[in-house]
């Protein structure tokens, strides 16, 4: 199943990304396939977010070669149109629309990006807001709404596009303790229904889980890429071994 | 309102206490010239407020967008929108009026209108601040919200109109209420040119009266009016456009 280029979805070939003089991206290579889910780890500031960001257009790379869904991304806006509707993404920070209701929030881009029908898309959203478990939010406002239920919301609005990846950029790290469950539930259910997903996220519990493998990022490199098993038991790289022993350390807290 | 009341009432009594200058028979409803008279000046509201709403529409969207470009990643159109500004705040209303309405004959060919003249005026003077409270009120939407409509796949125009635009003339409204009522107050230099508003009418009885104290002091109390109306439904917005939000 390796290299089976059919089944690749995002190829990053030889891929370098700096912001001024500072090299986020060093020579990435990374293949993803069709309905892998992929864990994206390692220290703050190790590119792990703009890894991820390239991949849907938010930021372009500068060298190299990046492959999605059959769209190679050269920094123009027709190849990232091309794309972007194909791939939700997850923030951090929720970034709902907070002038919309939920169900809004839902429907805005079926009706105005899909062309879709008021009433088609108003099912659409209701079916995604069941799948994240709310439906019975759908005329609130986003502040009416805990973290966790945002988050909902923001995954849900994603599905709406019903995207062939999703990416989440970190997607618990703002919320409470007693919300992260909540969040991760939904997205384990995700990975269950088969959707190709690329998580940055520090929630070892989830990636043990469900990833298919795990990337360990360090100062814009991929020091480290291997299925949780052999990730947590023995990774090849030092680098990787420190970091896990201070996050899992930190777990056992 | 209730400063209205009080103005009028102090401005009523003070021919009481001082050496009889008030002649309030100049417009004194219960007489009929001076029923005459008072309906002669109400009759400039129409053109006042005429002005000023179709000088702050167009304002409003000429104001957005030379806003929209000056945002742009595109420096020529970031240049181009800042040159306008700049060129056009620094012209005083007045002589804008007048230029509008005997210069700029002469270079098109084709006679303008007293009102139109005015309108252009007050609508290009106004459009330079508007475009500067347009500017202030969509940067102060954060990046995630772009990247948020970027996922969603919406396109510059639909982000702008769907995403942006509703939230930044929530936090900008205020602003735009006190551009309106700037706007009503600058309505008045258009009587130079001979618009039948407000001020053109009192200045009109005055000549024939010879009572400006009084005539002037209904013009003053006409725009308070007027200017109280506007201060209540932007307020009466700013609270629906809140409860909007808390649904």
């Amino acid at each position: 199943m390796y290299g089976n280029e059919t089944k690749t979805i995002i190829r990053f070939e030889n891929v370098s990304k700096f912001f001024g003089d500072f090299q986020v991206l060093r020579n990435i290579d990374f293949e993803i396939r069709i309905q892998e889910r992929i864990v994206v780890c390692g220290p703050s500031g190790s590119g792990k977010s703009t890894l991820i960001r390239c991949i849907n257009g938010l930021e372009n790379h500068q060298h190299g070669n990046l492959v999605v869904d059959g769209v190679t991304l050269d920094g123009s806006s027709q190849t990232v149109n091309r794309i972007r509707g194909k791939i939700g993404m997850v923030f951090q920070g929720f970034n709902l629309f907070p002038h919309l209701t939920v169900i809004q929030n839902l429907t805005l881009g079926p009706m105005r990006a899909r062309k879709m029908k008021a009433k088609e898309a108003l099912e659409l959203g209701m079916h995604y807001l069941e799948r994240v478990h709310i439906p019975e939010q759908a005329s609130k406002y986003p502040r009416e709404l805990s973290g966790g239920q945002q988050q909902r919301v923001a995954i849900a609005r994603s599905l709406c596009m019903e995207p062939k990846i999703m990416l989440f950029d970190e997607p618990t790290s703002a919320l409470d303790a007693e919300m992260i469950n909540e969040v991760l539930e939904v997205m384990v259910e995700l990975a269950q229904s088969g959707m190709t997903m690329v998580c940055v996220t520090h929630e070892m519990g989830f990636a043990r889980e469900v990833a298919d493998r795990i990337a360990f990022m360090d100062a814009g490199e991929i020091v480290e890429c291997s299925p949780p098993n052999k990730f947590f038991t023995a990774p090849d790289s030092e680098r990787c071994q420190q970091f896990l022993d201070k996050i899992l350390h930190h777990e056992d807290d | 309102m209730r400063i209205a009341t009080l103005l009028l009432a102090a401005l009523l009594l003070l021919p009481g206490c001082s050496s009889g200058q008030w002649g309030w028979y100049v417009v004194n409803p219960a007489t009929a010239s001076g029923m005459t008279n008072l309906k002669f000046l109400l009759g400039g509201v129409y053109y006042t407020v005429l002005l000023t709403l179709t000088g702050i529409l167009i304002s409003v969207v000429v104001g957005l967008l030379v806003a929209l470009p000056g945002l742009s990643k595109i420096r020529p159109l970031r240049v181009a929108s800042r040159g306008y500004v700049e060129a056009v705040r620094a012209v005083p209303i007045l002589v804008l009026i007048l230029w509008v309405y005997y210069g700029l004959p002469q270079l098109t060919g084709f006679a303008i209108s007293v009102f139109w003249a005015g309108v252009i005026a007050l609508a290009l003077s106004d459009s330079a601040f508007e475009a500067e409270i347009f500017r202030a009120g969509i940067q102060s939407i954060g990046k995630g919200q772009y990247e948020a409509a970027h996922t969603i796949s919406l396109g510059y125009g639909a982000t702008m109109r769907y995403v942006i635009l509703p939230q930044a003339i929530r936090r900008i409204l205020p602003a735009l209420g006190n551009q309106l009522v700037y706007m009503l107050k600058m309505s008045s230099l258009v009587s130079v040119i001979g618009m039948q508003e407000l001020t053109r009418k009192a200045n009109e009885l005055v000549v024939v009266e010879y009572r400006p104290l009084e005539i002037y002091t209904v013009l003053v109390l006409e725009y308070l009016v007027l200017i109280l109306v506007v201060s209540a439904g932007v307020r009466w917005l700013e609270r629906r456009m809140r409860a909007d939000e808390r649904g």
